[in-house]
């Protein structure tokens, strides 16, 4: 069944199709490092063009679940497949907890990597629509060491677009960012990623309850996942809606408790 | 600008302060103590033998400049291939390893009799000195940088589809650019040794060669002379390096 994760076939987007994103459902899923049993028969299913906000304590294995996910690690038994029957490994964009701007590119060829990496042609037009977007316009040649920490995390959200994927996985994308900075890129973030379905761990309430359709709490050891927990609203909820208040309360209540 | 310009007049201030210095050290030493002309040569003497033998130590420094360069380019060429292989192999760096390190355990100047008996006096086997020290420092660093590339980056290109061959090119190589000019650094500057101990051991032309005779003739100027002027070309091949290298990493300004 791990085989599904880790197709042999040329990664390729459905690109432009008219088809709604699948969500992802995670089946029978356990993970074993030793005697580390980090997941024991792990279930979970999210929606399909809709954000899911993935929360846990540090070291339940968040990044472990997004990494199998994305076909980076291969578990012990179990698999990941769309809510459409198919597998999702070749489907996803990544982002990591650093950016993972590679120093020696410019911003552009930053954005345009995976397409180099594809031995594809460069859809130039594209890119520079994605780097208008994310406000970088001004900046294409640039070297990412001469961006500031939120700039070059507008950089890796156009690289990750650029990339046409249904399924997007972050992975704390914007922890290292002042309070400011990260509440002006969740809007963003938010507006651009509309549409498509996205997993995202954060280990602040407030962009899961920002950001998020539906939150997900990862408990235990082995880890399970609590049932989601649906926030009222249409993300990005504005800073000082009376709901966001509400239900940020509440999962940190939740996730003080699982601790 | 200024701030460039400024530094450019330093780094000149710099090595011309530390070229007068050392010439003042040999000049001070050489006449406290009294040593005769074949012993230590003051720096006029040397001068003076530098400039009456310009044309003969002008042909031999050609020659060494030659085999110092191809030497250079064959280690490097020898060196980038072995790392290149040994990262994508790991098959390939279980054989290959210690075949790289027993190389090394032989000393160049146990080998080099046996280069000038396989390969002759000319200058082949002093090529094949010079690019036999040469290659090891770069294949180490190389492999070194080509193995420690950052997990993430290679993460990212795997989520983006990219074959082992494609993360070699796009990512592994270029990340390990910083590790391959510290090793072609020491390659640079060890250069010049290779190429001697092979025209030491058996030469027709060459810096060596001069040296060597004049040593026997008790022609100690004309000896070092050819010193002189083998350290400046080590000087200036350390300062090429160092500029390629510059152009190369232009996005790592610490490691340029």
């Amino acid at each position: 069944m791990a085989m599904q994760l880790n197709s042999a076939q040329p990664a390729r987007t459905d690109a432009g199709s008219k088809v709604a994103p699948p969500g992802v459902r995670v089946e029978h899923l356990t993970l074993r490092y030793g005697e580390n049993t980090i997941f024991d028969n792990l279930n979970l299913r999210t929606s399909g063009g809709r954000l899911t906000a993935l929360l846990g304590v540090s070291g339940v294995g968040k990044t472990s679940l997004l990494k199998i996910i994305a076909g980076l690690i291969e578990p012990t038994a179990g698999c990941v497949i769309g809510t459409d029957g198919r597998p999702v490994a070749d489907r996803i964009a990544y982002m990591g907890q650093q950016d993972l701007l590679l120093p020696w590119l410019s911003v552009f060829k930053n954005v345009t990597l995976g397409a180099r990496l594809r031995r594809e042609t460069v859809d130039r037009v594209r890119a520079e629509r994605l780097l208008e977007q994310v406000g970088l316009a001004a900046h294409h040649k640039t070297l990412p060491a001469a961006l500031s920490g939120g700039m070059r995390q507008r950089a890796a959200i156009a690289r990750t677009l650029y990339e046409r994927r249904p399924i997007v996985l972050m992975d704390e994308p914007f922890c290292a960012l002042d309070a400011i900075t990260r509440a002006n890129i969740h809007e963003l973030a938010a507006e651009m990623l509309g549409g498509r379905t996205v997993l995202l761990i954060t280990h602040d309430p407030l962009e899961a309850a920002r950001l998020g359709h539906h939150l997900l709490v990862l408990q235990g050891c082995p880890a399970t996942a609590g049932s989601p927990i649906a926030v009222a609203g249409e993300p990005p909820r504005s800073p000082d809606d009376p709901n966001l208040q509400k239900s940020q309360g509440q999962l940190l209540r939740l996730l003080m408790e699982s601790q | 600008m200024i701030a460039t310009a400024h530094t450019r007049f330093a780094k000149a201030g710099r090595g011309l302060a530390i070229f007068s210095g050392l010439i003042a050290i040999w000049w001070v030493v050489a006449l406290g103590l009294r040593l005769p002309v074949y012993m230590l040569p003051t720096p006029p003497v040397v001068a003076e033998a530098l400039w009456a033998g310009r044309d003969f130590l002008w042909g031999h420094a050609l020659i060494t400049a030659w085999e110092i360069l191809l030497g250079l380019g064959l280690g490097l060429l020898l060196g980038v291939l072995l790392a290149v292989s040994m990262a994508f192999s790991r098959t390939l760096e279980r054989w290959l390893m210690p075949v790289l390190v027993i190389s090394q355990s032989i000393p160049i100047f146990a080998l080099a009799p046996l280069l000038v008996l396989w390969l002759g006096f000319g200058i082949s086997s002093k090529v094949a000195a010079a690019a036999l020290v040469i290659f090891f420092p770069v294949a180490a660093s190389f492999y070194d940088g080509l193995r420690r590339t950052e997990p993430g980056w290679l993460e990212l290109a795997r989520t983006m589809g990219a074959s082992r061959l494609a993360q070699l090119r796009h990512v592994r190589l270029a990340a390990a650019l910083p590790a391959f000019g510290s090793g072609l650094r020491v390659g640079a500057a060890i250069a010049p040794i290779g190429a001697v101990i092979g025209e030491w051991v058996g030469s027709s032309g060459g810096l060596g060669y001069v040296m060597l005779n004049a040593n026997a003739r008790m022609q100690t100027p004309v000896c070092f002379a050819a010193l002189f002027i083998l350290s400046l070309m080590a000087v200036g091949l350390w300062h090429v390096v160092n500029l390629v290298l510059k152009y190369l990493l232009y996005w790592a300004p610490d490691s340029a």
